[in-house]
């Protein structure tokens, strides 16, 4: 017996050791020079802006690159100069001449000229990857990029398009993370069979913006440092920490703890609980991410204009806003997100049992249907969906709710293989043409057509409001321009098969002692170059 | 006469190698093929059938429709689905097990940065569930149907029903949030450390002690003692129940009876000669805990944002990364073969009888 006790006494003086080895250890306070962010990065695939499409990658790319011009995130009409000084339009508008700002440095050393931001486009036009339509729609291809960008000195850069757009149109492209400015010298030196170092830069850096980044590790951590030849300042935050945390509860006690000064992914109920803590604060952004509710037109039933119109009116908007979405969504019920140049903002819809129940009526179906609905396997998406689900059911529509993984919701979206689906367009740029060319617009509506915007994939094919929609993007006058939206998104909201329902509102839990941190209306266009510590 | 005398002798040694010496490792190997063959094959064909469209996890939801058909087109899909798994079978004889579409390197990379994160967690917390567990399976055999055992019982019983997420959230609320005994659920190191340590085995406990950092150590320790401890209590639960079973069916053996009438003491009875028998079956059942551990502690993992591959493939399945999955299929499946090996191995140490 003695010999247990000797060895219970072993096994006592380990824990005790284990415990004395962790107690103590941990910090609660994340270095001075430091900015510590907790989020779900786990969407970056590639940190090559001429391939990068995801959110998180956008924001770090965003943070790390010059692009050739930006926009203000409190007010986006208000472009300016990046990586380009200035910009002149010639008269026939098709061909936009870049004067380069001198003294911008990359992280090599080396100088940025007009050959670095020629070469970045012609490299983003060539590789074509998957936001690549934002340079190619402009009737660049692997062929002609070559002599329609050009730099024809060390500080001028000529950019041709095929016809005369909206200015704006062409500026807002860009501004967009795949016109972001790469060291040509850099890259070229680790191109490998022609691949114009994409291999290399997808997890490697080549950039002049306010951070460098110094490494990359997939679903943990992402490290910036600041750049210290950043010529509009030197951010005071010496390193920027973006760590992967999956879990949203985790991410609370990271920050009421102190662990991490920002946390991203708060939901509903973990806001709430921090909102009264005086050492956070809860920054607030309106995104340009729209979550809607389509109606595949394939299904008879759902093809019925006043089917349609109905499960518009079988939508609690207020309730959602005021519940599931509390400070996470506004509502918006058209195409153009608010703040987008002829965004229409009435709100023609709410929760109208009796009304619904007339139309379906008149269509046929005074006991309702049964109905599929997709939705990825996200709380505020699944959320929305269930109360989507409740209230149809008031009219006697059965929905049979779907939940997926996000991929596997878009394979079947895709495919136009649902009945209805709950989801969320984010635009690629700050443009009305990204959502109107998207949700407006179907050029041929046949199983295998070319191009597959989402009206194609609700089988929606509007003739006269396709030929709108291009004239719209080719109207040079901005008033005029904004006023042709208006029209279109107002008869699209009447008679498209889509039902928008919330505009995103980005919520940051921030440590109070924190200021400086810029959410955007994009992912891109968040920043951490002015952050401080107090 | 004499020289076909020697042929015969040489042809009867050569055929008596080949029995006693060579066949059991050419049967091991074909068979080693096989069931690696067996697991791709079976992997990559539920990977196909999945219906997730691999193609968008490379190009994203709003590429358009010629980049679609070409990256199709790039990534083999149009050929037949046997034609797809040869190529890749191809690749991987060649050493080469392709690029994650998900984290843009090569698989192989990738493995060897998860792994080592998943077997440190799964090493400590198998070797807490040793040192825990078994004890705890003696002291309940001992003590029969007393206290002791019943609470050993409602401890196992409580570690084999809670769901780990629920647990895992609780045992952070208590030693992080209140106590402050642990480091945060933020992964294997604290930033300050997270750049700076020399990577060399990728477990960080042994790297920060071969760059003798001992801040860097003691910070490693608070970030997994926690998870490891959670995990080790699955394994505790499992082994305390087995080794009472083992420990009660030696106890009742007539050697026993013997050595309690030749006056040998308790003590020596129940941790020498017991035990010492208890052991042989208790090295299967340690193997297949250990096994389980590495391959899943994927809901650990994501509560305790630790990097190690049950995540890694959890979220390539999603993501229909398929030479992810592959990959870390194929190193679960060396695990288990390198751990049934070692577990045969270790019975030829304890039971003489086996040879």
């Amino acid at each position: 017996m003695k010999s247990l006790f000797k060895k219970a006494r072993h096994l006592a003086g380990a824990t005790s050791l284990a415990l004395a080895l962790s107690t103590g250890t941990v910090s609660a306070a994340t270095p001075k020079d430091s900015l510590v962010v907790g989020w779900q990065f786990d969407d970056i695939i590639t940190l090559d802006s001429a391939e990068a499409f995801e959110f998180s990658g956008s924001e770090v790319i965003g943070n790390t690159y010059d692009r050739l011009i930006s926009y203000d995130p409190n007010d986006v009409s208000k472009i300016f100069g990046q990586a380009a000084e200035s910009w002149t339009i010639s008269e026939d508008g098709k061909t936009f001449t870049f004067k380069i700002r001198k003294g911008i440095k990359f992280a090599s050393g080396n100088e940025m000229t007009a050959e670095d931001a020629a070469f970045s486009l012609q490299r983003a036009v060539i590789l074509n990857k998957a936001p690549g339509f934002i340079l190619t729609q402009f009737g660049l291809n692997e062929t002609n990029v070559k002599d329609k960008v050009k730099a024809i000195d060390a500080d001028t850069l000529v950019f041709e398009t095929d016809k005369a757009y909206a200015p704006t149109f062409v500026l807002y492209c860009l501004t967009a993370t795949i016109a972001s400015v790469v060291d040509k010298e850099e890259v070229m030196k680790h191109a490998v069979d022609g691949d114009m170092g994409l291999a290399w830069l997808r997890t490697h850096y080549a950039g002049s913006g306010p951070f460098k980044v110094e490494q990359w590790k997939p679903s943990e951590i992402v490290v910036l440092s600041a750049n210290q030849n950043y010529w509009n300042g030197v951010p005071a935050m010496k390193n920027v920490f973006l760590r992967h945390i999956g879990e949203s509860s985790v991410q609370q006690l990271l920050l009421e703890k102190g662990d991490i000064d920002i946390a991203r992914n708060l939901e509903t109920e973990q806001l709430k609980s921090v909102e009264d803590n005086k050492e956070i604060k809860l920054i607030k952004k309106g995104k340009g991410t729209l979550y809607y509710l389509s109606m595949n037109m394939k299904d008879p039933i759902l093809a019925k204009p006043k089917v349609q119109q109905a499960l518009k009116y079988l939508i609690d908007y207020k309730g959602l806003a005021d519940t599931v979405w509390d400070g996470r969504g506004q509502i918006q019920q058209a195409f153009l997100p608010k703040g987008f140049l002829g965004a229409l903002e009435d709100q023609p819809f709410s929760l109208d049992v009796e009304k619904a129940k007339e139309l379906l009526t008149e269509a046929g179906y005074p006991d309702g249907f049964d109905v599929e609905l997709i939705v990825r396997n996200s709380p505020i998406r699944v959320d929305t969906a269930k109360s989507i689900q409740t209230t149809f059911a008031k009219v006697g529509i059965k929905v049979k709710l779907i939940p997926m993984d996000g991929k596997q919701v878009l394979t079947v979206y895709r495919a136009r293989k649902h009945q209805l689906f709950f989801g969320t367009w984010g635009p690629d740029y700050q443009d009305p043409h990204t959502n109107a060319d998207t949700f407006a617009k179907n050029l041929d509506n046949s199983d295998d057509a070319k191009s597959k915007p989402v009206a194609w994939r609700n089988a929606y094919a509007p003739e006269q409001m396709t030929k709108d929609t291009l004239a719209a993007l080719v109207e040079r006058d901005a008033d005029k321009r904004a006023a042709m939206y208006l029209a279109i998104q107002k008869e699209h909201q009447q008679t498209a098969p889509f039902a928008f329902v919330m505009q995103e509102q980005e919520v940051a839990g921030v440590r109070a002692n924190i200021d400086g941190f810029v959410l955007g209306p994009s992912f891109d266009s968040n920043s951490y170059k002015d952050v401080v510590k107090k | 006469m004499g020289s076909s005398l020697s042929k015969g002798s040489y042809q009867a040694a050569l055929s008596s190698f080949y029995t006693k010496k060579a066949k059991p490792f050419i049967h091991f190997f074909s068979m080693l093929a096989m069931t690696f063959f067996g697991l791709l094959l079976l992997t990559f064909v539920i990977g196909r059938m999945m219906p997730t469209d691999p193609v968008i996890a490379v190009i994203g939801d709003k590429a358009p429709e010629a980049l679609y058909q070409a990256t199709y087109i790039e990534m083999g899909l149009d050929k037949p689905i046997i034609t797809q798994f040869f190529y890749y079978l191809n690749g991987v004889l060649h050493g080469d097990l392709g690029t994650s579409v998900r984290t843009a390197n090569l698989v192989t990379d990738d493995i060897l940065n998860y792994f080592p994160a998943t077997l440190e967690l799964a090493t400590l917390a198998t070797i807490f569930g040793m040192l825990i567990g078994i004890p705890m399976g003696v002291i309940a055999a001992v003590n029969q149907n007393k206290w002791q055992d019943n609470l050993v019982r409602i401890f196992g019983l409580i570690g084999h029903s809670a769901p780990i997420f629920w647990l895992a959230m609780i045992a952070i609320v208590v030693f992080y949030q209140h106590l402050d005994w642990v480091a945060a659920p933020e992964g294997r190191l604290s930033v300050m450390y997270e750049y700076t340590l020399p990577k060399v085995t990728n477990m960080v406990l042994i790297d920060t002690v071969l760059a003798q950092d001992w801040g860097a150590f003691k910070d490693a320790f608070a970030h997994i003692i926690l998870p490891a401890s959670l995990l080790s209590y699955y394994s505790i639960a499992y082994l305390s129940r087995m080794t009472r079973s083992f420990m009660l069916d030696q106890l009742n053996q007539e050697y026993v009876i013997t050595a309690r009438v030749k006056g040998v003491s308790e003590t020596a009875i129940i941790w020498k000669h017991a035990l010492g028998n208890a052991w042989v079956p208790l090295i299967t059942v340690i193997a297949l805990t250990y096994a389980s551990l590495l391959e899943g502690s994927v809901l650990t993992e994501i509560v305790f944002s630790w990097p190690g591959l049950g995540r890694y493939i959890t979220d390539a399945l999603l993501a229909a990364d398929m030479n992810a999955v592959l990959g870390g299929t194929i190193v679960i499946g060396f695990v288990f073969i390198l751990l049934n090996l070692t577990s045969d191995l270790l019975y030829k140490v304890f039971d003489p009888r086996v040879k």
